[in-house]
């Protein structure tokens, strides 16, 4: 733990002398406590992919989603508190319905990151609520092309090439950045999204995990949905074999 | 003469896409009752920089729609932070129409050019329906038109042949509609911007049976006109 709050940590209504407001921050730390979750812009589309650690050997696979579509050409990959997380994806779900009924066409992805991130920064303003304990990678394909962005428990809400958040964030970046992604096909994107899961998994601190994926991209005609079972098969398969290779050094 | 009538334009709109744009037309006559309250009304009202609206039915309630579209889609704009797009306007005026039925009579046509879609057209008739088309014609002028684009619309216009087909398509209505009349104004709306073209009554063409507008009654004096009735 990097520091104590000593008193200005009790509210999110608290600012501390140094300017930070500790709530916040803890609230961020959960998101780092959560399995791995990445996304990546490529030419052609997003491929979004989550380290889903297994809680119990009971659970059946495929349960415990961790990617949702919030509309046709949209979905949010969410770290963090599960609940939270269903919450964003609800209010992400009304936003994008109840701008459709207005202006009859589906909302721009910016669009849609912004009022997220409104709601997000919303519940870190009054003391009687608590900041979302969970950060959301949203990834779309809209008139203006595949965009993702990154939203987390503060509110801030940024587009990327490439974003990471969880455990493994800071080994996941250093992978993403190595990748060429404005060559690269939603395809090869998938492959390459389960690599860097299964290299940054902590055999080690972690037990099993489940690898979750979906795309949006020219291939699926600009519809979010889950990455068809043969490619995840494909990609799974690839990336073991990566591992391996690099174990065998 | 009822003056306390409301005022209504009788009018003929008509808005057309052409090859890169669209090109919206209407007369200048607003009436109340028999009386033509202004000849030289304007009836296409700019809702964007690239978006503008044809009013027809009742002025009141078409200006005041035209008024709240305008307000949502600036702070739209202001959002998105980029132009809106002819839908999205065409959208905004067919929630309120259909909203508020019951209250207003009101016949719209929307027409505009974005980047995304080019040159586009959109009625929104009395119901608060909304149909995209690649014209549409509106107003109670209309009702002579719907043979005429039968035969003279074809697709792919040039922004002049457009132009001259929405003048004179105007300009017939103008001839056999009483509540339709005055000059003829258009709006040509493109990815270069958007240009309002006035055509004054007496120089658009004569339609059969027509008369020569004079200017004053020694003209006709002088003119060796049809003969004197024989009873």
């Amino acid at each position: 733990m990097s520091s104590i709050g000593t008193g200005y940590d009790l509210s999110v209504t608290t600012f501390s002398p140094d300017g930070r407001v500790f709530q916040i921050e803890y609230a961020a730390k959960a998101v780092d406590n959560s399995g791995t979750v990445i996304g990546i812009k490529c030419r052609d589309g997003i491929v979004m992919g989550v380290e889903k650690l297994i809680a119990s050997k009971m659970m059946l696979p495929g349960s415990n989603r961790r990617i949702h579509s919030v509309h046709r050409h949209s979905g949010m990959a969410v770290a963090g508190l599960a609940a939270d997380g269903r919450q964003i994806v609800a209010r992400a779900k009304s936003e994008a319905t109840n701008y459709e009924s207005v202006y009859g066409e589906a909302i721009p992805v910016k669009e849609l990151a912004e009022r997220v991130a409104s709601y997000v920064h919303l519940c870190t303003l009054y003391w009687w609520l608590r900041p979302f304990g969970c950060g959301v990678i949203l990834g779309g394909y809209d008139r203006d092309g595949p965009q993702l962005y990154m939203i987390e428990p503060s509110g801030i809400s940024y587009r990327y090439f490439g974003a990471a958040i969880g455990k493994g964030k800071q080994a996941a970046k250093t992978e993403i950045e190595k990748l060429k992604l404005s060559e690269m096909t939603c395809r090869e994107g998938v492959i390459e999204v389960a690599k860097i899961i299964y290299k940054v998994h902590d055999e080690a601190k972690d037990k099993a995990f489940e690898l979750e994926m979906s795309w949006v991209c020219d291939e699926s005609k600009r519809l979010h949905q889950k990455v068809p079972d043969e490619l995840l098969e494909e990609a799974k398969s690839a990336a073991r074999t990566a591992l391996e290779e690099m174990d065998a050094d | 003469m009822d003056l306390k009538a409301p005022h209504s334009m009788g009018t003929t709109i008509i808005g057309v896409t052409y090859n890169g744009g669209v090109v919206l037309g209407a007369d200048s006559r607003t009436s109340t009752g028999m009386y033509i309250a202004n000849r030289a009304s304007d009836k296409i009202t700019q809702l964007t920089d690239n978006v503008y609206i044809c009013r027809s039915g009742s002025a009141a309630n078409s200006q005041i729609v035209s008024d709240h579209v305008r307000y949502f889609l600036h702070q739209h704009t202001i959002q998105l932070g980029q132009p809106a797009t002819v839908k999205v306007a065409a959208n905004l005026v067919r929630l309120i129409s259909y909203n508020n039925k019951n209250m207003l009579e009101t016949g719209l046509i929307v027409g505009g050019w974005d980047k995304y879609e080019g040159g586009k057209i959109y009625a929104i008739p009395l119901g608060g329906t909304i149909i995209k088309q690649p014209f549409a014609i509106g107003g109670s002028g209309s009702g002579y038109l719907y043979g005429f684009f039968d035969q003279a619309w074809k697709e792919k216009m040039t922004k002049d042949e457009a132009e001259q087909l929405v003048v004179k398509a105007v300009s017939l209505a103008m001839a056999r509609d009483g509540a339709s009349g005055g000059v003829v104004r258009t709006v040509i709306i493109n990815s270069d911007g958007v240009i309002g073209n006035f055509y004054p009554g007496d120089g658009l063409p004569l339609w059969h049976e027509e008369l020569e507008s004079h200017n004053s009654l020694l003209d006709i004096l002088n003119a060796s006109g049809p003969e004197p009735m024989n009873i």
